[in-house]
């Protein structure tokens, strides 16, 4: 019976793991990830996922004329380098964090509305020849900055 | 011992069951919903989109939130006028799904207009009627008692409660995101973006001359909608199967209509680092070609689908 019942409850434990990663993706957004993009204001839309070495992700999205913004490419520890750009529609790269010192945040501020690609890739970790390519959470995030910062800000 | 190891066993699969049941079974409804839908509409998915998701592992198209859309609104420069809120003792009215998403997106965008504004009480009112929508949506713990409770401690620091605001958005959507409900999400944000639309429609003056339309800020952030109406459109081919999206959609389709007739020319954009601050401006030029005719018809459409949301 005691054989039985470990066996099923690791069963039902792996049977949960793609859920619990989700879940963590979730609570690292909103523990850490949400916290380092002030003094800018995160808008809310949860853009994150679960990606391996190697892999891409892209976002789409609207930024709208004179409102000052923050991309911040968040990432859970032990994860190797992020490598983003910001495009434009014809994907002209407007900023490279490779050029930068894989710098993880940027802020910009459209003169007039544009629709910009956000376009990341985990790069290759160190030791890839060794053991499992290693898999982690990584977040878009989009700060706004509050209207009496921008105040401020502008001359 | 024996008994330890039953107790864990039944803790265990009695964990599974409460985190699979629910979710599973809709979720499997709505695969197989979507499967025999797309067998019929497969010729018509957008190649590029196939062609990016192939490449890409995760693609992201993200509408202007309910936040974003409010400092939209105050960055145009306008004043606050309460009238044009969803009142709050609609929100009985709203039992269906469809609905509830709808006027979380609206109430949150309400919610976030008032308190850009500094409108305590309004924003007060507004988080209790979008906890109202999100508890009918089943995702209590996005705004629970304690997020109002922190509100109205804070009622007066309009920094704490954009926090809030942009808290309860993330809550709202990554329990979407988590559950496999993303549809739902883009419904939420369809509610809060039209909300938006028709705010800033009715901040302008009521018939506007071609030389407002070409100079008036409001007017032209109103028009760069049509930008977030293409994200909406790529959204919705991810989702196309969900039954209450496609309802929702059916109007938005209408709106692109007239947004179609709009033209946005936009010049090389050229990136201009400023080294003091760090901050980079996007330098570039738009020309917006809009005749007084399309404004009036657009405005029209925004009135007759928040009108539909609302009811």
């Amino acid at each position: 019976m005691s054989k039985l019942s470990n066996t099923l409850a690791i069963l039902a434990f792996l049977m949960l793991i793609p859920l619990l990663g989700q879940s963590q993706c979730k609570h690292f957004a909103k523990q850490v990830c949400q916290k380092e993009l002030a003094p800018y204001i995160h808008n809310g839309n949860y853009n994150a996922a679960i990606l391996t070495e190697g892999e891409t992700a892209e976002m789409y999205k609207t930024f709208y004329a004179k409102q000052q913004y923050r991309i911040y490419i968040c990432e859970s520890s032990a994860m190797p380098k992020i490598h983003f750009q910001v495009l434009d529609v014809d994907r002209n790269v407007l900023y490279d964090n490779k050029t930068n010192g894989y710098k993880m945040k940027w802020d910009f501020i459209p003169e007039s509305s544009q629709q910009l690609i956000i376009s990341l890739k985990v790069e290759d970790g160190e030791n890839d020849s060794e053991g499992d390519p290693i898999s982690g959470c990584v977040a878009i995030m989009i700060g706004l900055k509050k209207e009496d910062q921008q105040k401020e800000a502008s001359p | 011992m024996k008994n330890q190891s039953f107790s864990l066993l039944i803790t265990t699969l009695a964990v599974v069951f409460l985190v699979f049941t629910p979710g599973c079974k809709k979720d499997k409804q709505t695969q197989e919903g979507s499967s025999q839908k797309e067998v019929v509409q497969v010729d018509s998915i957008d190649q590029q989109l196939i062609k990016d998701v192939k490449e890409v592992k995760e693609m992201f198209y993200s509408m202007p939130s309910p936040l974003e859309v409010a400092m939209i609104l105050k960055e145009a420069g306008k004043s606050y006028n309460p009238e044009l809120l969803n009142p709050v003792a609609h929100n009985s009215r709203y039992v269906t799904t469809k609905s509830r998403a709808l006027n979380l997106g609206i109430y949150t965008t309400d919610l976030s207009y008032a308190s850009l504004y500094d409108q305590t009480q309004t924003t007060i009112d507004y988080i209790n009627a979008a906890k109202k929508m999100a508890e009918g949506l089943g995702i209590m713990h996005a705004i629970d008692q304690k997020t109002v409770e922190r509100l109205e401690a804070n009622v007066n620091n309009r920094d704490v409660i954009l926090d809030i605001i942009s808290e309860t958005i993330l809550n709202s959507s990554s329990f979407f995101k988590e559950n496999e409900r993303e549809a739902i999400s883009t419904i939420v944000l369809i509610g809060g973006w039209v909300e938006g639309l028709y705010i800033a429609t009715h901040l302008v003056e009521e018939s506007p001359s071609q030389q407002d339309i070409n100079n008036n800020e409001m007017i032209a952030r109103i028009a760069d909608q049509k930008m977030a109406l293409n994200t909406i459109m790529k959204l919705q081919q991810k989702h196309r199967s969900n039954e209450h999206l496609s309802s929702v959609m059916s109007d938005i389709k209408e709106l692109k209509r007239i947004y179609d007739q709009i033209t946005i020319k936009s010049s090389k954009v050229v990136p201009v680092k400023d080294t003091t601050t760090n901050v980079t401006t996007l330098k570039s030029e738009t020309t917006l070609t809009m005749t007084p005719q399309i404004y009036k018809q657009l405005k029209e459409k925004i009135d007759v689908i928040r009108t539909k949301f609302i009811s």
